[in-house]
């Protein structure tokens, strides 16, 4: 299920040249954002709770998910050179579980480690509130990495829907609808990361069991939908 | 039309060249404003797929109605219950709804440059009599009218309405000029910003995501700081903090000149003082991005 080459393909696509200078200005914002923070005003968890919940977990994991997610295969279907891979004797759904590994940790790399990094800095891990939010991102990180990979294979315009999905459904709508947070991947993983923290600081409007059927249910159906999809490829010219 | 073939073939010289009729042009040329204001139109258009597919009308055309409607319901609701004045201000419209235009800026900047770059059209551009600075400007130009459209349009509707539902028409005029002057700015600025970003990558894909990221996240850290800072009680610091990200850079502007109230944490806007450093950043910023965008296009295919 898993093939060495077009991992390492998936990687240089990703991270190649530039692009990790790029993907790592995001992590480096947030760590020097927990400086200055833990300057200004002292280790306090309240304040590396919203930090990390607001800034890593809310904003960066997903936007950082919607790189690599829908840079693991979204370029490569829009210039056409996804035909060279496919021509290959290997099974489609192996691609997109190669891509979707190498998806999943590239988000967890630059989000999930900075996150943690950014907690010992702001309060060096009180409540287990780093740890916490470190398992989130982690989840999370899985479920977007499925997700826009999926998006990636069904439109062109995956970047945009992934940010529309991140940033309109989950911050807009998850702020006034209180129906709309049941369904998003960022509740759910707080959810697991409020029974691993215990504390009040985390809270979830999603229970647990809810949220990891829903985590999994969505990870593994986008990744079968997305193998489906690229089994019935077809190339479309530019619009 | 007739082709004159003046050939005189002396004798028993067998080489001769022959007059196939080509005629160089001699009509009119439009020369580089006009191809200039092509640009300009072509790229505004294609800023709301307008000459495209319908597949790329639906985005731009989306957010546009997506701008309008919370103005068209701010306005019904005003009128319905004879409100004494418009539940929002008009320089305050932009910075709420600063989701849906960081949005658009993100899909319609590398639209307008990135494509350029990946198929290797610029230097045929460079063909026509226009030069870098005809590019740049007329692109510049096409992104910034593009969302002043997106962001003056909900202001036109908040305002007719306003006057229908007869409201202090020199009070409401005077709000209305402000939010145009502040969202000028605004339509300058992101316009900028998304297009140097744009303009570096030739992936469409990954141009949007380092746009929304730049306005997005810098927002988002500049309003934690902000928000941090307010907790702390060194509200001192706020008003410079803000210069950091472009949304609280426009709403700092506007606060200290347009009589706009500050989003900010506890609402604390700049003062004048800093209010002109607000200004000078902001149109150091647009500056910057033109300088930068003339830089990139120096040597873009040669």
């Amino acid at each position: 299920m898993y093939d060495p080459t077009v991992a390492r393909l998936t990687y240089r696509a990703l991270l190649g040249r530039r692009r990790a200078l790029i993907l790592g200005a995001l992590p480096l914002l947030l760590i020097a954002i927990s400086v200055v923070v833990r300057g200004l005003a002292g280790a306090d968890d309240q304040t590396a709770s919203d930090l990390l919940g607001g800034l890593a977990l809310a904003t960066m994991v997903p936007i950082i998910g919607v790189i690599a997610g829908t840079g693991a295969i979204g370029p490569e279907i829009d210039d056409g050179s996804v035909v060279y891979l496919l021509s290959k004797p290997l099974k489609r759904p192996t691609i997109i579980f190669t891509k979707l590994i190498v998806a999943i940790a590239v988000t967890m790399v630059f989000s999930a480690l900075p996150t943690l990094i950014a907690g010992f800095i702001l309060n060096g891990n009180g409540q287990q509130i780093a740890v916490a939010y470190t398992i989130a991102a982690l989840v999370s990180s899985i479920a977007y990495a499925a997700l826009f990979l999926l998006l990636g294979t069904v439109s062109r315009h995956a970047v945009v829907f992934g940010l529309v999905y991140a940033l309109v459904w989950e911050a807009l709508f998850g702020s006034l609808v209180p129906g709309a947070r049941t369904l998003s991947v960022q509740q759910w993983s707080l959810a697991v990361a409020d029974k691993v923290a215990g504390g009040d600081l985390i809270t979830s409007d999603v229970g647990l069991t809810t949220a990891t059927v829903l985590l999994v249910g969505v990870t593994v159906l986008a990744t079968w939908y997305a193998g489906q999809k690229l089994r019935a490829l077809t190339l479309a010219g530019e619009e | 039309m007739a082709v004159e073939h003046p050939v005189t073939t002396p004798s028993g010289d067998q080489t001769r060249i022959h007059n196939i009729g080509y005629r160089s042009y001699d009509g009119p040329r439009l020369g580089r404003a006009y191809a200039r204001r092509s640009l300009y139109s072509q790229s505004l258009r294609g800023a709301y797929g307008l000459g495209r597919s319908v597949k790329s009308k639906v985005l731009p055309m989306l957010l546009f109605v997506v701008m309008c409607v919370p103005a068209a319901i701010m306005v019904a609701v005003a009128v319905a219950t004879k409100a004494k004045e418009l539940p929002l201000d008009y320089t305050r419209y932009a910075i709420v709804m600063q989701a849906v235009i960081s949005l658009y800026v993100a899909s319609q900047a590398p639209q307008s440059v990135s494509r350029d770059l990946r198929f290797k059209t610029v230097p045929l551009y460079f063909s026509r009599p226009i030069e870098t600075a005809d590019y740049v400007r007329a692109k510049f130009a096409a992104l910034a009218s593009a969302l002043f459209v997106l962001t003056a349009a909900p202001l036109l509707v908040l305002y007719v309405g306003a006057l229908l539902a007869k409201l202090d028409f020199a009070d409401q005029t005077e709000g209305f000029a402000q939010g145009l002057v502040s969202v000028a700015l605004l339509s300058l600025l992101f316009a900028g910003l998304g297009l140097v970003i744009a303009a570096v990558t030739p992936r469409r894909g990954f141009g949007i995501a380092a746009v929304i990221a730049v306005l997005t996240i810098s927002y988002g850290a500049v309003s934690t700081l902000q928000a941090i800072a307010e907790a702390q009680d060194s509200t001192g610091s706020i008003p410079w903090i803000g210069l950091f990200s472009p949304v609280t850079l426009i709403d700092g502007v506007q606060s200290a000149f347009l009589g706009a109230s500050s989003a900010a944490p506890g609402g604390i806007g700049p003062s004048t003082g800093e209010g002109v450093v607000y200004v000078l950043v902001c149109l150091g910023l647009i500056a910057a991005c033109y300088g930068l965008l003339m830089r990139r296009y120096k040597k873009v295919g040669l």
